[in-house]
């Protein structure tokens, strides 16, 4: 899309505002594709519902078809054994497409820290955005599709992670800590071996 | 709780039954691997015993056990709907000859747990008519729930993408990018 020119213009100034003419166009009509697979489908389901709402959005239409949606959700843990299937879908939506990540188990396998789970969907798809929580209540699932959805306005790919920004005072020093503490204390599992 | 059902098999199988413990009510009987498909049979059949209900067939693995003892104790739990009766048999398997006789055909129901017990702890169930993986894929190797199975150890199905290998959860403080909005104020909420 970077290059793409029409009439001959020379600035970019014309292609600049096509991008976000479709920016605009495209984050106001997100189709959806919800691949649940675990509780996180109840808070999918609420946001969903009337008291939430997610049509206001104009990202309420479900398509259970790969290739007439927009917008992946995956809502719940993955197994080693479904991750196959994941990826072919992902490999059959049409571009443009993005992907949320709907709870900590989609985003990094949450405590199923095992044999059987996918420690986060990132390993065999590439994800915009990342809601955190367990499971995650409708408003921060909102919060996060307003994120997308700013995204998608101004053209930015880089995955983003909804973070509560108003954290009490010490907490963002405590979480720096653990990091420190987990990053120490766990070597990657490697696949064999 | 009377303990009919351990002394019906105490009576019929005899010395085949190695060791009976009864603790509020749970009936626990080991029994040579020898007559265990035998036992399933005569608690089902058994007009006193009438254990008409499969509750559950699992595995518990016990590593340190002596190898002629085996490490596997096999455990069927049955019940019986008529004469409200429960009761646990066991039998152990080793490591190097994991094989007991399957019950699948004395009670239905457990075909897709000897399933389970043979995907999860490789004992072998001589006889089940489809002794395959149930809930791992074909490709898995090793079996999960055995205690020397490393716990976190994954076999990807896909290969990762690139850079992800060591890549942790995306919420710690230096990942992803910093979604940074106001806090939100109620009064901008116009319902």
């Amino acid at each position: 899309m970077g290059d793409m020119t029409i009439g001959g213009g020379e600035s970019g100034f014309f292609t600049t505002k096509l991008e976000s003419l479709l920016g605009w166009a495209r984050k106001y009509s997100l189709f959806q594709y919800p691949f649940v697979t675990a509780c996180c489908g109840m808070e999918f389901m609420a946001t969903a519902g009337p008291k939430y709402d997610i049509a206001r959005f104009g990202a309420e239409a479900p398509r259970f078809s790969p290739r007439q949606s927009d917008l992946l959700w995956v809502v719940g843990t993955v197994s080693q054994r479904q991750a196959p299937a994941l990826k072919r879908i992902y490999e059959q939506m049409l571009e443009p497409k993005w992907v949320m990540s709907f709870g900590t188990c989609a985003s990094c396998g949450g405590f199923y820290d095992n044999y059987a789970t996918l420690p986060g969907i990132d390993k065999v798809i590439p994800v915009d955005v990342y809601i955190p929580g367990c499971p995650p209540r409708p408003e921060a699932v909102l919060d996060g599709l307003m994120l997308l959805m700013d995204k998608i306005g101004n053209g930015d790919k880089t995955p983003a992670v909804l973070k509560n920004t108003a954290l009490p005072e010490g907490v963002p020093e405590k979480l720096e800590e653990l990091y420190q503490i987990r990053m120490k204390g766990k070597a990657p599992i490697a696949p064999e071996e | 709780m009377s303990k009919l059902l351990l002394d019906r098999l105490k009576a019929q199988f005899g010395d085949k039954v190695l060791e009976t413990s009864s603790f509020r009510g749970d009936d626990v009987a080991l029994l040579d691997k020898s007559v265990w498909r035998a036992a399933a049979t005569f608690l089902r059949d058994d007009a006193r015993c009438a254990c008409d209900y499969f509750v559950d067939l699992s595995v518990v693995d016990f590593p340190d056990e002596d190898e002629d003892q085996g490490r596997f104790s096999v455990y069927l739990i049955v019940y019986s709907t008529t004469k409200k009766q429960r009761v646990r048999i066991k039998t152990r398997a080793s490591e190097a000859n994991p094989e007991i006789d399957s019950v699948a055909d004395v009670y239905l129901g457990a075909n897709w747990a000897e399933r389970e017990a043979f995907d999860m702890f490789g004992v072998k169930f001589a006889g089940h008519p489809d002794l395959r993986r149930i809930l791992m894929y074909e490709e898995f190797v090793g079996y999960p729930l055995r205690k020397d199975y490393p716990a976190q150890k994954t076999q990807p199905l896909i290969e990762y993408r690139e850079g992800t290998m060591d890549k942790l959860g995306p919420f710690l403080p230096d990942e992803g990018m910093p979604f940074d909005r106001a806090p939100t104020d109620p009064k901008n909420f116009s319902h």
